[in-house]
């Protein structure tokens, strides 16, 4: 596979700062884990998820390990991808080889995708410390997360391919990213939603990652496999067939 | 003279707009085996275009573009894995020292491990860098840099070369040093196309040039036949005086041509002597005698106003 010596040009980078990068993707979702769960927990107790009781422990934790895999995989493919490919260059480097800069896009995709994965490998673990959870359901949460995270790396690329600096991420982040953390049911129950926003924010990506990942937690089986896996999926896809003709056209001269 | 044998470069009728500008226009030439060709031009001539459509990185709107007879940009894959570039900036990866700078680039041309670590002694060697393969481009001289830039593009041995202003904002030891390795790797049989803007590197390295402006080939031919077709072979400075109140009296005409550029009145001509004799009549007049050189050649044939950009 000609994207392979990209993602491994990645690693070998990422080899080196494993320590802080480690300590950056793994702290501050925990730090919400514990403010809000415990914190928020002592005062909520449970909430009623999916005509059931539910320690909200639990319920953060399954909502906020998605949330994990979105921010580290978006951050990797909007402001270290935009690094590697405008600021330092490194992609007009690897043109003057015979990859293709599909190759190189699949390349960076790829791995933003591996280490929203490895993030997410470490919260879980860490979580499992904690006791939040000891379902061997779990492993199945592993599988569902890196679709997840290939899934918003495709379409962190989209904008990527159409920034001119950083500061156009903000408006990703603010306009996109936020509110659907909030939309999604990682805080609360999208029961709380107005009518409208519940059946439209059903719709979003993050909610139909939290919809299989959240049963697995609470050891039960997700209701439905099938649906949510065909939107991660068609995101995914057509994100990244949208992302690819985009940047196509940014390196066109 | 001999049949020339096939090129491993030809570029035929090529031409490349972007929106209205015609940045490339009707460009033809030939680069041949072991052959240094270098490609002169101000700032906005086409030189760093015509290089990008070379390497496919850039389609031209006509003409076709052959690498060893392979057509670009349909067969980009197979004709970049036999020649290595060298652009303009460095686009070497801050974060890897020389020799993994050299092994991540060595896979991208799907070399193995073991072919790519046998290499990079030698090419660190190449490059003078052997006491610095575990230093990062951070930390090394804008020379060094070059040089490693210029050993990564060699790393999957390629026929030929393109470098586009391979010695820009080098001091003259980085120069004279990259010249040297450029001179050995032609001596090894590999063939280069090298973009300047360097007249003294062009004369020094190039077996043919080719000067463009505004997208168009305005010569072609050795450095010094260049010279001898186009300039008069002595040329005359003289500064110390205002220019007009110089050239008011006789003395344009002991010289076929007469050019003026600030301060000083250039002289161009077959026979410096009446003239010399004359300047000795001023003795105020600081004057050098000097043969003519590439650079007159450039002036003469792209002028001497500034260009866009310089």
């Amino acid at each position: 596979m000609h994207a392979w010596p990209v993602f491994l040009r990645n690693l070998l980078v990422w080899r080196k700062l494993l320590i802080p990068s480690l300590v950056a993707n793994i702290a501050e979702p925990l730090m919400w884990l514990l403010a809000f769960g415990y914190g928020m927990g002592a005062l909520v107790g449970e909430v009623i998820y999916d005509g059931q009781t539910v320690r909200y422990l639990v319920y953060l934790a399954s909502g906020s390990v998605c949330m994990s895999a979105m921010n580290a995989a978006s951050f990797e493919a909007l402001y270290s991808v935009f690094s590697r490919m405008h600021v330092q260059k490194t992609w007009d480097g690897i043109l003057n080889t015979p990859l293709r800069i599909g190759d190189v896009l699949l390349g960076e995709m790829l791995w933003a995708a591996f280490k929203s994965f490895f993030a997410v490998t470490a919260i879980l673990l860490v979580m499992l410390a904690l006791g939040v959870s000891h379902s061997y359901k779990l492993l199945l949460v592993l599988p569902i997360l890196f679709l997840v995270g290939v899934m918003f790396s495709c379409i962190g690329l989209i904008f990527t391919a159409l920034a001119k600096g950083y500061d156009f991420f903000s408006y990703y982040f603010t306009l996109f990213l936020t509110p659907m953390m909030f939309l999604s049911g990682v805080f609360f129950p999208r029961d709380q939603l107005p009518n409208w926003l519940r059946v439209s924010s059903e719709w979003l990506p993050l909610t139909q990652a939290i919809n299989l990942v959240r049963p697995l937690f609470l050891d039960q089986w997700p209701t439905k496999v099938f649906i949510p896996l065909l939107v991660i999926g068609i995101y995914a896809l057509g994100a990244w067939f949208i992302a690819l003709m985009l940047i196509r056209r940014r390196f066109k001269t | 003279m001999s049949e020339l044998p096939n090129p491993q470069l030809e570029c035929v009728r090529v031409t490349k707009r972007f929106g209205h500008a015609l940045v490339v226009d009707d460009l033809s030439f030939a680069l041949y085996p072991g052959e240094c060709l270098g490609v002169i031009g101000p700032n906005g001539a086409g030189k760093t275009t015509t290089v990008k459509m070379c390497l496919g990185l850039s389609e031209p709107d006509s003409g076709e573009i052959n690498l060893f007879g392979l057509s670009m940009p349909s067969k980009a894959q197979a004709i970049k894995a036999r020649i290595g570039v060298v652009s303009q900036f460095d686009t070497l990866d801050p974060d890897f020292d020389c020799v993994e700078n050299l092994l991540v680039y060595g896979r991208y041309f799907g070399l193995s491990k073991q072919t790519i670590k046998e290499r990079i002694p030698e090419l660190l060697e190449f490059a003078a860098l052997s006491n610095k393969a575990h230093s990062k481009p951070g930390e090394l001289s804008g020379g060094m840099k070059r040089r490693l830039s210029l050993a990564r593009a060699l790393i999957n041995d390629p026929q030929m070369l393109l470098l586009d202003e391979p010695t820009t904002g080098l001091d003259p030891q980085a120069r004279h040093l990259m010249w040297e390795r450029l001179q050995q790797l032609l001596a090894k049989g590999k063939s280069i196309l090298l973009t300047t803007h360097f007249m003294d590197e062009a004369e020094r390295l190039c077996d043919r040039l080719l000067v463009l402006d505004h997208g168009r080939k305005i010569a072609e031919g050795k450095p010094r036949d260049l010279i001898e077709i186009h300039v008069e072979p002595h040329v005359v400075e003289v500064y110390g005086a205002d220019p007009q109140e110089l050239l008011k009296g006789g003395l344009r005409n002991l010289a076929e041509r007469v050019e003026v550029s600030g301060e000083t009145v250039f002289f161009y001509t077959h026979a410096a002597h009446p003239l010399l004799q004359a300047l000795e009549l001023q003795p105020h007049l600081k004057v050098l005698h000097r043969p003519a050189n590439l650079e007159d050649l450039f002036l003469k044939l792209t002028g001497r106003q500034m260009r866009e950009g310089s």
